[in-house]
This record gives C-alpha cells, sequence and structure tokens, in this order.
C-alpha cells in the first residue's frame, strides 16, 4: 500500500492558485523526489500534505486512510513527519533536547534517550549535543531537524530542502543516510534543489511548476524531458 | 418602542466615542505595529488635563480644547513614541506590549497621584444651556450630537488622510512591509510619529467627550478602554469602517443592557462587565490563523540545576525564618506578601516565560484560590488549600481556551478581559446558592481568611505565616525548577520556540496549553491563598486588574525564565515599596510609580536581571570560604538581633555589606588574575578555556 496518496489537492491563497489539481505518491523503500522552480507550490504541497494547511479541493490519504480533515499532530501519530525550508528547530533548546521532544512523542516514548542517541551517532551530531539549536550553523542545523524528524520514527518522512548549505562531502554522506531509510522501508519525499542529489538518489521524481504536476518519472526521464526543460531554463 | 429609541440615541452617542478611541488604537497598531495598551490611559490623561485647565484653572472651553488636543495630546504622543517604543522597536512583540502595559500602570499611578482621587472632579457635558433636539419621542442631547458629529467628522478625515495624502500613502505602505517602504523613499519613522500623534489626539477626543458621562477616574476612565479594544476587535485590528460597526454593536448592547437588564441582585455587574465578556468572545470568534512558525527573537531560557534549585529553595525559607524574627508585628505585616506575591510572580514562569503565554490575570486566579480558601477554608483545614489550587486550576484551565486560538497581544486582551470580567462582575456578585450550597465569593464586602490548621498546630501569627509562605514559596519555587527539567518542560519551550513544529510531531498543543494555564493558575491560586491569610481579611480590590499590573511588571523585569523570579518580584516589589514609605511617607505616590518606571526601563534589559544577579553570586556560592563566613556571619548578627544587642537595620544593613563584601571577595578569588577585557581571539591562551566559551562563541557567529 502506498504510505502516501495526494489526489487533485489544490490551494488558493486569494485569487492566486498555488497548487491546482496535485496528485503524489509515495511507497515504503522508495525516494520520491519533487523538484521545481522556486514559488512552484512545493513547500504549500508538504504543509497540505502535513496537515499545516488545508486545501481547497482535493485528497490526503496516508497509509491507505483519508487524513485530509485530521490536524498536523494526529497525521504525525499516523507515521508522517517533516523538515522545513525555513527553519523549524525548537532554538531554545539544545539539539539532544530537540530530539528527546520528538522521540518522547514518538511510538518509542519509553526509550527516548535510546533514540536520542542512536541518531546522534548515526548523523554525526554527538559532538553538538549539548549545544543550543539557534547557535548552529544552516547545514548542520538542517541535518539536527532531518534527526528530530527521525526520533518519532515516521513510516514516511517528507524533507524540505535537507542538503541546501551542505558541501559535496556532506552531501554525499546525506545522499547515503536517504538511502539507507528508505532501504529500513521509510516513504521518503525529497524537494531538493540539488539536482545531482535528486538524480543520484531518487526512484522517482515528480516535476511541480507553476502548481502543477508537469512530468513523472524516473530520474533519467526528468532529466531529458523538454516540458522540464523549459519550465527550469524557460522556453527560449 | 420610546424607550428603545432612547436607549438607542444614548447607546449610539457611546458608540461614537467607542468608534473614535478605537480608530486611533487600530491607527497606531497597524502603522508601528504596536498593540497600544495605554491607549484608554492617554484619554484619561487628557480628560484630566481639560478639567484642570477648564475647570481647575477656568480656562475658556475652546482655548483648553485647543491647548490638550493641539499642544499637549499630540507632544504626548511624541513623547512615548520616541522615549518608550522606539528603544522597542526591534525587539519582540512581548516586549513592546510589556512597555505599554507599563505605560498603563504608570499613568494611572501619576494621574492618581496629581489629582487626589478622593476629590469629585464634576465636568459638564457640551453645550449644556442648549435645548436639547427632538426628534420624534426621542431627544437627543447637543453633547451627544457633538459626539457623533464628531465621529463621523474623524471617519471622512482618517479616510482623507489614508488615501488621499501622501503622508497616508506612506503610513500604509508602513503597515505593509516596513523595511519596503523605506527603499521606495517613504519615511516609516514619520509614519510612525504622524500615527502616534494622531492616535493620541484621537484618545484624547474620545477620553473628554465620555468623562462627563462617567465619574473622572483614573482607572475607571482607562479601562473604559476595553469596550474601544472590543469596537477594534471586531475591525481584527485593522479595518476602520468594521471599529466603527464593532463600536455600535458594543454601545447600543451596554445601553440597552441597561435599559432592559431584569432587576436581579446579580445582573448590575452583567452590564459594566459586558463590553469585557464580549471581547472575550469576539476574541474566541477571531478566525484562526495558522500555526506559528519559529520566532528568532526569543531569549534563551536559563536551566537551573537541582542542585542550585535547592540551595535557593533553602535559602528563601532561611530568609523568611530571619525576616519572621526580627520584624516588629506591624512590619510584618507590611513586608509579609514578600513570599505570598513572590508566589503569584512565580506563576508566570511556566506560563510566560516557557511556554510564551502572556497572561494578565494571574492576580485575579490568586483572588480566586482566596475566595475559595475564604469560603471552605474558614477554620484552618488543611485540605481546603489543595481545593483551593485545584479550584483556581479549573479556571486557569478555561482561560487556556481562548489562548488556543490567540497569541501575543491578543491573549494579552483575553486574559484582561477575562480580569475585567472578574472585577466588574463575578468578584461583585452577593453570595449564590447553587444545589443547596451557599457560595459568597467576596460577599460585596470583604472576607475573613483565617490561618491554616497543620496537624493540630494552627498557624495565626503574621510570623508563622511569613514562615510557610516562604516554605511554600520555596518548594513552588522547586516544583517549577523541576518543571523545566522535565519533559513537560521540554514540550513547552518547544511549543513556544515553533508550534508548526511541535504539532507535526504529534504534539498537542490543546494539551499542553491548558496545562500549562492550569499549573499557572495554580501556582497564583496558591499564592493568593497565603496573601489572604496574612492580610487576615481581603476584598475584591486586592485583586483586580490594575493591581496585578505592577506584579506583572516586576516579574518581567526580574526575567520570566528564571525560577529565582518568584523570590526577585515578592521582594523588588514589597521591600522598597514599604521601606521607602516609611522612610519617606510623603513619596508614596512615587512609590506607585516606581514598577512602571522600572517596567519602561526594561529595554535596556529585555532578558530580566535575576539571571545578571545568579550569574554575580554564582561565585560566593562556589567559594566554600565565603559561604561558610557569610552563614557564620550571619548566624552571629542574627543571634545579636534576638538577644536585642542589635536593631532591625543595623541587622540588614550588616548582613548586606557582610554579604556584598564576601560577594567580591569570591568574585577576585575566582576571577585570578584574569584581566576582564581580553580579546576573543586570546580566550585560552591568556586566561583558561572556559566551559561557556564554546557557547558564546557560536552565539557570536550565528547571530553574524
Amino acid at each position: 500500500m502506498e504510505s502516501l496518496q495526494v489526489s487533485g489537492v489544490t490551494v488558493d491563497f486569494g485569487g492566486h492558485r498555488a497548487l491546482d489539481g496535485v496528485a503524489l505518491t509515495a511507497a515504503p523503500g522508495r525516494v520520491t523526489g519533487l523538484i521545481g522552480p522556486n514559488g512552484a507550490g512545493k513547500s504549500t504541497l508538504f504543509d497540505v500534505v502535513s496537515g499545516l494547511r488545508r486545501p481547497s479541493s482535493g485528497r490526503v490519504h496516508l497509509a491507505g486512510r483519508d487524513v485530509t480533515r485530521l490536524g498536523p499532530a494526529r497525521r504525525a501519530r499516523h507515521g508522517l513527519a517533516r523538515t522545513f525550508q525555513r527553519l523549524e528547530l525548537f532554538g531554545r533548546l539544545s539539539v539532544r533536547d530537540n530530539l528527546l521532544v520528538a522521540a518522547e512523542l514518538g511510538p518509542q516514548r519509553r526509550h527516548a534517550d535510546r533514540v536520542v542517541t542512536e541518531i546522534l551517532d548515526r548523523l554525526g551530531l554527538a559532538k553538538i549535543a549539548d549545544q543550543h539549536a539557534d547557535t548552529l550553523s544552516t547545514g548542520v542545523a538542517r541535518l539536527v531537524e532531518v534527526g528530530r524528524a527521525l526520533a518519532v520514527r515516521p513510516t514516511l518522512l517528507l524533507l524540505d530542502e535537507p542538503a541546501a548549505g551542505q558541501d559535496a562531502e556532506e552531501t554525499e554522506r546525506f545522499a547515503a543516510l536517504l538511502r539507507s531509510l528508505a532501504d529500513d522501508g521509510t516513504a521518503v519525499v525529497l524537494v531538493e534543489h540539488d539536482m545531482g542529489l535528486v538524480m543520484s538518489v531518487c526512484d522517482e521524481v515528480h516535476v511541480l511548476d507553476l502548481g502543477k504536476i508537469i512530468a513523472v518519472g524516473p530520474p533519467e526521464v526528468i532529466r531529458n524531458d523538454e516540458t522540464v526543460l523549459a519550465a527550469y531554463l524557460g522556453d527560449a | 418602542m420610546e424607550q428603545f429609541l432612547i436607549f438607542g440615541v444614548v447607546g449610539l452617542s457611546t458608540a461614537a466615542i467607542y468608534a473614535v478611541i478605537g480608530s486611533g488604537l487600530v491607527l497606531t497598531y497597524t502603522t508601528t505595529g504596536v498593540f497600544n495598551f495605554a491607549h484608554g490611559a492617554a484619554g484619561m490623561l487628557s480628560a484630566f488635563a481639560y478639567w484642570q485647565l477648564s475647570v481647575g484653572w477656568g480656562w475658556p472651553v475652546p482655548v483648553a480644547l485647543a491647548v490638550v488636543l493641539l499642544v499637549l495630546a499630540p507632544a504626548f504622543g511624541l513623547a512615548v513614541e520616541k522615549v518608550v517604543l522606539r528603544p522597542v522597536q526591534n525587539l519582540g512583540e512581548a516586549e513592546r506590549l510589556v512597555m505599554t502595559v507599563a505605560l498603563l500602570s504608570g499613568l494611572i499611578a501619576a494621574a492618581r497621584w496629581i489629582w487626589d482621587p478622593n476629590t469629585p472632579r464634576p465636568l459638564s457635558a457640551f453645550f449644556v444651556n442648549s435645548a436639547p433636539i427632538r426628534l420624534g419621542p426621542a431627544t437627543i442631547t447637543w453633547h451627544q450630537a457633538t459626539t457623533m458629529i464628531v465621529a463621523v467628522a474623524v471617519a471622512a478625515g482618517l479616510w482623507y488622510l489614508l488615501h488621499r495624502t501622501r503622508t497616508g500613502t506612506e503610513m500604509r505602505a508602513t503597515v505593509d512591509d516596513r523595511a519596503l517602504a523605506g527603499l521606495t523613499g517613504a519615511d516609516p519613522l514619520r509614519a510612525n510619529r504622524v500615527a502616534w500623534i494622531l492616535g493620541t489626539q484621537l484618545a484624547a477626543i474620545g477620553g473628554i467627550l465620555i468623562a462627563p458621562t462617567v465619574a473622572l477616574d483614573a482607572s475607571q476612565l482607562s479601562l473604559l478602554i476595553v469596550s474601544a479594544y472590543t469596537a477594534a476587535i471586531f475591525g481584527r485590528l485593522r479595518s476602520l469602517p468594521l471599529v466603527f460597526v464593532g463600536a455600535v454593536v458594543v454601545g447600543c448592547l451596554e445601553s440597552y443592557l441597561t435599559g432592559y437588564l431584569p432587576q436581579n441582585p446579580y445582573l448590575p455587574g452583567l452590564r459594566l462587565a459586558a463590553p469585557a465578556l464580549l471581547l472575550f468572545l469576539a476574541l474566541l470568534l477571531f478566525p484562526q490563523g495558522r500555526l506559528r512558525g519559529r520566532d528568532r527573537r526569543l531569549r534563551p531560557v536559563p536551566t537551573p540545576t537541582m542542585r542550585g534549585t535547592l540551595i535557593f529553595a533553602a535559602s528563601i525559607v532561611a530568609f523568611g525564618m530571619v525576616l519572621a524574627t526580627v520584624l516588629g508585628e506591624s512590619e510584618l505585616i507590611s513586608y509579609g506578601p514578600i513570599f505570598s506575591l513572590g508566589i503569584v510572580a512565580l506563576s508566570f514562569v511556566p506560563l510566560a516565560g516557557y511556554a510564551g503565554q502572556i497572561s494578565l490575570c494571574q492576580l485575579s486566579m490568586a483572588g480566586i484560590g482566596a475566595i475559595v480558601w475564604g469560603q471552605l477554608g474558614a477554620d484552618g483545614q488543611l485540605w481546603a488549600l489543595p481545593a483551593a489550587v485545584l479550584v483556581a486550576a479549573l479556571v486557569g484551565a478555561l482561560v487556556a481556551v481562548p489562548a488556543l486560538r490567540l497569541s501575543g497581544v491578543y491573549l494579552a486582551l483575553g486574559t484582561t478581559a477575562f480580569a475585567v470580567v472578574l472585577d466588574r462582575w463575578i468578584f461583585t456578585l452577593p453570595a449564590i446558592d447553587l444545589f443547596g450550597v451557599q457560595i459568597a465569593l467576596f460577599n460585596q464586602g470583604s472576607v475573613e481568611m483565617a490561618g491554616p490548621n497543620l496537624f493540630g498546630l494552627r498557624l495565626d501569627g503574621q510570623a508563622e505565616l511569613m514562615v510557610f509562605a516562604a516554605v511554600c514559596l520555596a518548594l513552588a519555587s522547586l516544583g517549577v525548577a523541576a518543571l523545566r527539567l522535565s519533559r513537560f518542560g521540554r514540550r513547552l519551550i518547544a511549543l513556544r520556540d515553533s508550534e508548526a513544529a511541535y504539532a507535526t510531531l504529534g504534539g498537542s498543543l490543546l494539551v499542553a496549553r491548558v496545562l500549562v494555564f492550569a499549573l499557572g493558575a495554580g501556582i497564583a491560586g496558591l499564592g493568593g491563598v497565603l496573601y489572604g491569610m496574612q492580610l487576615q481579611s481581603v476584598t475584591a480590590e486586592q485583586f483586580n486588574f490594575v493591581a496585578g499590573l505592577p506584579l506583572f511588571l516586576v516579574a518581567v523585569i526580574g526575567g520570566l525564565g528564571t525560577v529565582g523570579v518568584g523570590l526577585f518580584t515578592g521582594t523588588a516589589y514589597i521591600g522598597p515599596m514599604h521601606l521607602l514609605n516609611s522612610m519617606a511617607p510623603w513619596a508614596h505616590n512615587i512609590v506607585n510609580l516606581l514598577p512602571a518606571l522600572a517596567g519602561l526601563g526594561f529595554a535596556r534589559h529585555p532578558e530580566g536581571v535575576a539571571p545578571g544577579m545568579r550569574h554575580g553570586w554564582e561565585p560566593l556560592a562556589r567559594n566554600r570560604v565565603a559561604v561558610l563566613a557569610l552563614v557564620g556571619g550571619l548566624a552571629v548578627a542574627w543571634l545579636l538581633r534576638l538577644g536585642d544587642l542589635i536593631n532591625g537595620w543595623t541587622f540588614f544593613l550588616g548582613a548586606l555589606v557582610l554579604a556584598l563584601a564576601l560577594r567580591t571577595y569570591a568574585q577576585s578569588r575566582e576571577a585570578g588574575a584574569v584581566v576582564t577585557d581580553i580579546p576573543v581571539e586570546w580566550w585560552g591562551v591568556r586566561r583558561p578555556w572556559r566551559a561557556e566559551d564554546r557557547e558564546v562563541l557560536s552565539r557570536g557567529i550565528a547571530a553574524g
């Protein structure tokens, strides 16, 4: 069964249609890429899926269950976790406490300390575990957000530009992490501008432009799709 | 029908005043981003100034009006903008809110100082000698007609200003994007100034027009603003036309309640409380915004250690015991509330410090605790104490309902409305018979409060009650420190830092908010019980909204995230007040101004002074020799005082000098040969690397 199924989602901001009948699926064990120019509606779609924004029309299913009317907290209890393009760390808490808050809300709350230690080690964050989150550089802060999302042991993980601000080596390590998450059976949806990362790690890519999905397919097909190239580079 | 028309005319004329005041409020809020809690107080001050000029000094009415509206009000608006708000322009919403609350508290205190509240100051209506206009069965006085004409003129004038002048365009541009407006050649500062001048003038017009119909009382006039707030909330603090609609609803509601409310001992207060009740409802129905993202201007919350807090709690008890044994009976009554009001102030820490929920009704919660104790603990039954805490907590949970939808200034408004409803209606109710149980509340007067019966030991004396309150404050401080270190404490801070992230992790905002409001109210209720016990008899006025403002301000100055804020607030609020009153009785008016003045100075220390004090005293706590010397010295001084060999003043001055000297000694020992101003690149080279250096550097780098 699909972890996530979005169908016909439309979002209007006043007179502007930010999303127009968008459909998207994500399956366990697969990394699904969601790319598109700035302002295409990627983060808005994440907001709709995670319950922070109500769509004007359309449905969102998590693991086969219609969650369109549920709030963000109840969707999280269905195994959804996300990161934010505009960092949303708990700035006044330490890195460890950021993860601990999440772990204590997740299904393994009885072993929250163990979960947090394991994630800190896995992401190489143990050294900075006691630093306050608002003292971190952007790249590290994004990694901490990923760690916090992992602490709720999600079955569906939405990552909004998680690799922005990382150097080539860090991005490579991050790609390996994404693959290992998928291998563990997590469904990952990745919004990212680093095309190298998207093409190397994703099983399938959705392209969003001006609120509409204009192409869906494996990376090698998307790479050569003329509509996609036009959307990114302009018709000229 | 005739009566309906008559009350309609009265309602419309009151509505006109609310519309004028409310539009001033919206004008300043939209242009400057500052919700001015002192807006009504500016109107109040103008009404007093107008009375002083026209009645007090006998100036002709037109001259007095011109001076107030064209000179004093604009000058006041400019001064507020420059002195009070510009320093906090770049700080968060909470800081700006505190400044205007301080201004409100300060202006009420100042007006009471300048114009003795015990002297009646009648102000006659405008055109009082002209014959009223007859409109069918209804008559309209010229004062009422003037009021309505002024409101229409204000509406037209504001429309013209905002849509037909360059200044108005600048003001509207500043609303949308301050920085962008500046880049395009507009002058946001000028727009700010114009908004403050106009806002204050509108408040002044409203104040002068309404003063003849109500008593010229500083607190009452300042709180008439609640009706204007309600009108402004109808306009969602943005739309001027809707403010006028809201004003008509509020004005007519008040008027028709006067006319048609059945004669019943329980209902007169309802009419007075109606605008506040309506404000509460309007805020509830206010469309819910999206969950807030991360607030990047939050101050860090200090993390207490349990060891440090235990030492602190022991110090509170020791301080209480010393005070109880050293002070005389009358001084014990004066200084008694240090610990009980300290507990009320401590209730701000989980609420505002951790969870970021600004509640201005904590003293009202204390009042509820006191009422329950007065009702159930009349013979000192100990079980009534947890019962009082529980009832206060339940009421707190009720306040949490609007808190689910509101934050920042709206929540502060909601809690203000709640406090005002209690003040004007609930606390004034006669005894209620509910299912055969008589609930007396304040009994329209005062409630006798007995001391508790501690397992056969009756605590009735002031000294015993003071120690009891100190022990309770110590325990409450320990509890709040434990909360900070607990799972729930982490969640509260997380929720404040990013509601959106907290919710998407599966956290329930509802549960967390209800619990923290209940907890805060419970703590405040405990403080209220102890406060009442010390006073022996309490009245509703001791727990009203205005009385709670200085307590809030002093707690903010202490630092809302710090566990030590309970003791700090109790001591800093009660201590200097009685000390100055006993040393200089003529200065009691100045003393009442102190919390407000200190609040206005808050811009310099937005993180509060308690963390700095803790930092200053930590070296002493770490130095065993100094601690032993201090404890020994204090013990000797205490024994000398108990033996009546020295008087209280000598004891306190001696203890203070000893503590300061030992602090300096410990600091110098700790600093050793370290020069304090070592440049950052030499840290770890010219002086040892300290544990906190890493965080200081990280913060510096992160801040850019």
